[in-house]
């Protein structure tokens, strides 16, 4: 099975390529199935090798795998190299396998678009790059898949490029995340200047050593030398994350990437290019675990995130927008997760998340498509009885998302909520509830809006139909893995042990063991209640929205009278706007009227056609001199044989 | 004769041919099989080249004015830095003459003639091991390009021509002074009045300090005109604008090149202690210049001035990683010479393809190319993602080395420069980005958008009813190959910069090693932040830093 690694990436690589040169000739669903098939057998092939590693004891589980060499300069020493250990199989497993399933919907979904070939060159180039990022037995391949996954956002953003709404979406995406990408290379700077290597096993293997360096030493964590600079690299490396997996303050760019076609929502803004900020800080653990500091940032900025992209959530009208900022804030938690040193539930819950988000995506699109791409929900309702499919998976996913037992969603929210708790604090905690608070009502709202109560458009002319089978299977599938799939990592308060924290052992533990170094002791009973108490909130949540949203549908004018505090929250808290007026328009004006106006033109080349004007003046008058006179130059020379002689005569 | 000057003069025929048919099109032909005859020629020097072996190869001297006292002999030769830019120019020259086939309607044998002639001196700038020949070959080429821009121009062609003429002219005139001054120290030495680069070598680091800082500055100012280093930039743009396309991508594409191939040539090589005196004044410049670059990049409404100003930026890069004189600064910074002149010069080839079709340099007039023209769009997006610096293509490995580079060099002796440089990164994209989003997306100018949707909106003419056409198959068979380049350099960089590893790491490990040799003479507190920094010439790397050990 190992012989076949290569064939992971080549597989999609070739659909590609054919897809590239010969996918505009091709007719009808050609080029989707091409592209479907590349990428189901890329997973089948993924799953080959993972059932191989689960039979193999722990430590001998890693696979290192050489493709090509790279670049050899210097201390830059890295290969086109592969890294497959327990954490890159789990998002691995996810890309290729939702990943599947989301090329089979697009291709009904996308059935008749222009650029229907297009989209799956794309589409396949994005699994491509994805593999990259998460295969990488070193950072700089990590980053050639973390910038190639934003080339493929922006050109899937704006795949719809007539409109200049989708053009600004797509290059403000690629824009922030390069604001992200920045802190990477500063990060892989500093990297290199403190380990002398970009390689994983190196760089992680010196942290194991440092590690073992605060033991020996009896020190605490983030002192003695080395510590500022990985404090540096671990935060630089956080900077990317924020870009790549829109957390405060560049998270603004995923709202507006809903512009592109819904399916690349689901795929790559919901499913697996926005979580690899997790895999990133998942994969770096060990450093991170040096850098309290850190871990700190991290953990706040998830917990903020996560509260405030819910209450943004709340009053948006758009579905695609409701599920974005839902993304935002689930996104947030994971990093919550992270930043107490609960790697595991991170990850956990990227998982789950992808089930569950993927299918509300997916079950938004068929909605959408449904009613001739309009996604106002104010527009919609009583859906439930036209498009019975999509409503029992969408139904399904957001009970998972709003975390009530046993959907997938309960576990891996429940399991970071007790790990912010237990090693965080009672303020995090209590964040991430009342996120979930949020998250539960936001989340309900939109399904009373869109499949409950009367029909909200003209139902003589248009009569919506239940999606194609393409469509509704991968609706199903993942509906079923939103439900199942939670068991995986089953707190271990139920008895049987946690798998999924078993499984991630090797690759996470010694991180995990470090940063949560203050913790409450272990208590059963303290579990059970806050498990207790997050359910009871999510059915508060759920209860508030059915009060508001269910029969008597509050809309958006009714809404309005909440004042102030709906116009904050409707208008996203003004961020993008305060943006625009602090930060991209000066910088226009600044280097238009300043650097451009002033020291360009003006003050360099004034100079330079200044001394042009100086010796075109100066030389002018000294021709004047030459006047073709005879007499003028015998005047000339008499004056200047007196100044000869009698500089001569006086000195 | 030698292969090298067969290479050198071979375009100097041509031209003679060219100017011989006095036919348009048979001028044209002259010229294309001349190019590709010379491609052939360096790639035949390439196979004699040896890439494992250290210093100047395939090298011919020959007596060339010998009088008592004066000692010029005509002296080339190539090592891996020179051989990477021959092969540059060769197949630049080769692609600009396909690229822009039609471009040129008036005067065609002359302008042909000219074109070979920049080659030649092109070529000689790379080869030259004798400064006099090198400061005969620089100022060569200023003449054909000043005629290229002066009589095949745009507009404001003269001013711009007389612009790029003075500029370069006043910065060669006192490269010039130094090369006297310098040959006549080494008349003090050898008994003759001699410019032979290899004799110079031993002469100039013996010189008083301060000397050696004029001379040092004497040629850096001569390159930095070029480069351009900011604040002498400023006849690039204008030069760009007007001049046409097959003299905008040469400019772009190799003479800017010529610049940074001096710096570390003459600069680093003959003046090693000046250049470290000078290393930080540089470095700034550079970081200025790119995000300087950026910015007033950002702001062009004329794609031209765009690319111009993106150029600064981009070279920027190359400055900085020169000045870090670290093994990664300098095989980044020779790469990233590669690399912008395949990804600039691609962009003002194609950028010259449209020109031609629609006539205007502005880009309000464009938008919805990528519905009109796909194919000419796709590759324009390649060229601009190049220039962006996306990994997996040329422009990445560049700009990443430089960085690297600069950010552990025991000359800089600080990260602030690779931090600040690396925000260029973000700045590359906001301004290469709007760029092709106005010109290639969206609606063509002027154009009404129909339906909410718009995928089925007929968009394939322009506002005014013209047909673009897309790329022809001749355009075709030019980008593909620069394409191609880009990709392979991106996935398989060391294909090519094995080249010139042996030659560029000896040059790294003799400055640094100088350096940190000067170093024990200084102060203790610059010890100490030398002996932090590992010294990069040390074949092994470290590993792991221990923790304890401090």
């Amino acid at each position: 099975m190992t012989d076949l690694i290569p064939f992971i990436v080549l597989v999609p690589l070739a659909a590609f390529v054919i897809n590239l040169f010969f996918g505009s000739k091709m007719k009808g669903s050609t080029a989707g199935w091409i592209a479907t098939i590349a990428v189901f057998i890329s997973f089948f092939i993924t799953a080959g090798i993972f059932f191989e590693m689960m039979g193999r004891p722990a430590e001998e589980r890693p696979i290192h795998f050489v493709m090509l060499d790279w670049i050899h300069v210097g201390r830059v020493q890295v290969n086109l190299a592969y890294l497959i250990d327990q954490l890159s199989i789990i998002f691995m497993l996810v890309i290729t396998g939702v990943g599947a399933f989301i090329h089979l919907y697009s291709i009904a979904y996308m059935k008749g678009d222009r650029g229907f070939w297009r989209f799956f060159v794309y589409l396949n180039l994005f699994i491509v790059m994805m593999l990259q990022l998460v295969m990488a037995d070193n950072y700089l391949l990590t980053f050639l898949g973390w910038e190639g996954v934003g080339l493929c956002s922006y050109l899937l953003i704006g795949f719809w490029y007539d409109e200049d709404k989708n053009n600004n979406a797509a290059k403000k995406a690629f824009i922030v995340n390069r604001i992200g990408d920045f802190g990477f290379l500063v990060a892989m700077g500093a990297m290199l200047y403190q380990f002398g290597s970009l390689n994983y096993l190196d760089v992680l293997g010196s942290g194991n050593n440092m590690v073992d360096g605060v033991r020996h030493a009896g020190l605490a964590l983030g002192m003695g030398s080395g510590a500022t600079i990985i404090t540096i690299i671990t935060l630089m490396l956080f900077l990317g994350c924020t870009g790549k997996s829109a957390q405060i303050p560049l998270y603004v760019w995923l709202p507006d990437a809903m512009a592109g076609p819904t399916p690349v929502s689901a795929l790559i803004h919901a499913a697996t290019m926005v979580t690899s900020g997790i895999f990133l800080v998942a994969r770096s653990n060990i450093l991170f675990a040096l850098a309290p500091t850190t871990l700190a940032v991290v953990a706040a900025v998830g917990a903020v995130t996560a509260i405030f992209a819910a209450m943004i959530g709340i009053f948006q009208n758009d579905i695609k927008k409701v599920l974005a900022y839902s993304t935002v804030s689930q996104l947030g938690y994971m990093f919550l997760a992270l930043g107490v040193g609960s790697f595991t539930a991170g990850v956990f819950h990227v998982v789950t998340h992808a089930f569950f988000k993927a299918c509300l995506f997916l079950g938004s699109g068929a909605v959408i498509l449904a009613m001739h791409h309009e996604q106002d929900m104010q527009k919609m309702g009583g859906l439930k009885k036209y498009l019975p499919i999509t409503f029992g998976t969408f139904f399904i996913a957001t009970l998972a998302i709003a975390g009530i037992p046993p959907f997938a969603g309960f576990f891996s929210k429940d399991e970071i909520l007790w790990q912010a708790f237990s090693h965080g604090s009672m303020v995090l905690w209590l964040i991430g509830a009342i996120a979930a608070l949020m998250t539960a009502f936001y989340m309900f709202r939109a399904v009373f809006l869109t499949f409950y109560g009367k029909e909200r458009f003209d139902t003589h002319h248009h009569t919506p139909h239940e999606v194609d089978w393409k469509m509704w299977l991968p609706l199903v599938v993942l509906a079923i893995l939103s439900t199942a799939g939670g068991f995986l990592g089953m707190p271990s308060v139920f008895g049987a042990g946690n798998v999924f924290e078993q499984w991630l052992e090797p690759v996470v533990g010694k991180g995990t063991e470090i940063a949560m170094t203050a913790g409450v002791a272990e208590s059963p009973a303290l579990e059970w209640a806050l498990m207790g108490v997050s359910v009871a909130i999510a059915l508060f949540g759920i209860l508030l929205a059915m009060r508001f949203y269910k029969s008597r549908t509050t809309l958006a004018k009714q809404e309005a009278q909440l004042g102030a505090a709906y116009q904050l929250m409707h208008n996203k808290f003004y961020v993008d706007e305060i943006y625009d007026k602090g930060i991209v328009q000066p910088l226009y004006s600044i280097s238009k009227n300043f650097l451009w106006q002033i020291i360009d033109v003006r003050v360099i080349d004034g100079i330079v056609n200044g001394l042009a004007k100086i010796a075109e003046i100066g030389s002018g008058s000294i021709r004047r001199i030459q006047t073709g006179i005879a007499q003028n130059y015998a005047v000339l020379i008499v004056v200047g044989l007196f100044v000869v002689v009698g500089y001569l005569v006086m000195f | 004769m030698g292969i090298l000057s067969l290479l050198i003069f071979l375009p100097i025929v041509g031209a003679l041919v060219a100017l011989a048919t006095r036919k348009a099109e048979a001028a044209k032909w002259v010229a294309l099989i001349t190019s590709i005859v010379v491609f052939v020629v360096s790639l035949v020097v390439y196979s004699d080249f040896n890439a494992a072996s250290n210093g100047y190869q395939l090298v011919e001297q020959v007596p060339w004015v010998i009088t008592p006292g004066l000692y010029f002999t005509y002296f080339v030769g190539v090592d891996g830095m020179s051989m990477m830019l021959v092969l540059l120019t060769t197949f630049l020259m080769l692609v600009t003459i396909l690229g822009t086939w039609n471009s040129i309607n008036r005067s065609v044998p002359g302008f042909m003639a000219l074109l070979m002639l920049l080659e030649t001196g092109m070529l000689g700038v790379f080869c030259s091991l004798d400064l006099f020949l090198f400061y005969v070959m620089w100022e060569i080429i200023l003449i054909p390009m000043y005629f290229i821009i002066g009589v095949w121009g745009g507009k404001r062609r003269i001013y711009s021509a007389v612009k790029f003429f003075i500029y370069t002219m006043a910065g060669s005139l006192i490269m010039l002074v130094a090369i006297i001054w310098l040959g006549i120290e080494a008349g003090h030495v050898t008994g003759h009045f001699t410019t032979d680069l290899t004799k110079l070598m031993a002469v100039s680091q013996k010189l008083p300090i301060d000397v050696q800082h004029y001379l040092f500055l004497a040629f850096a100012l001569s390159f930095a005109i070029k480069v351009p280093i900011f604040p002498l930039h400023t006849w690039l743009p204008d030069a760009h604008v007007e001049a046409p396309t097959a003299g905008s991508v040469i400019l772009a594409g190799v003479l800017l090149k010529m610049g940074t191939y001096g710096l570390i040539r003459f600069c680093l090589g003959l003046f090693p202690q000046a250049s470290f005196d000078y290393s930080t004044l540089f470095s700034v410049l550079g970081v200025i210049g790119i995000i300087y670059g950026a910015l007033v990049s950002m702001v062009q409404t004329d794609v031209k001035k765009l690319i111009a100003y993106s150029s600064v930026a981009h070279m920027g890069f190359i400055v900085l990683g020169i000045f870090s004189m670290t093994r990664e600064g300098f095989q980044g910074a020779l790469i990233q010479m590669i690399n912008h002149g395949l990804s600039t010069g691609m962009l003002f080839m194609m950028f010259g393809m449209m020109y031609d079709r629609r006539h205007t340099r502005e880009i309000k007039e464009y938008g919805g190319l990528a519905k009109m023209v796909p194919l000419y769009a796709t590759f324009f997006g390649i060229a601009v993602f190049s220039s962006v610096g996306l990994p997996g293509l040329n422009g990445f490995i560049g700009e990443y080395l430089t960085m690297m580079g600069a950010y552990y060099s025991p000359v800089l002796n600080t990260w602030s420069y690779a931090v600040w440089s690396a925000s260029g990164v973000i700045l590359a994209a906001v301004y290469l980005l709007w760029m092709y989003q106005r010109f290639a997306f969206g609606l063509p100018a002027g154009a009404h958008p129909v339906s909410a949707h718009g995928a089925e909106h007929p968009v394939e003419q322009d506002t005014h009813g013209h047909h673009t056409p897309d790329l022809n198959w001749r355009e075709i068979v030019a980008v593909v190959p620069i394409v191609a380049f880009m990709l392979w350099i991106g996935i398989q960089p060391m294909s090519f910069m094995k080249m010139s590893e042996k030659t560029m790491y000896q040059m790294s490990d003799d400055l640094l090693k100088m350096k940190q040799g000067g170093m024990t003479t200084q102060t203790s507190m610059n010890q100490n932040t030398s002996a932090q920094k590992a010294p990069m010439y040390t074949a092994v790397m470290p590993k792991t830093t221990s923790f304890t050990s401090k």
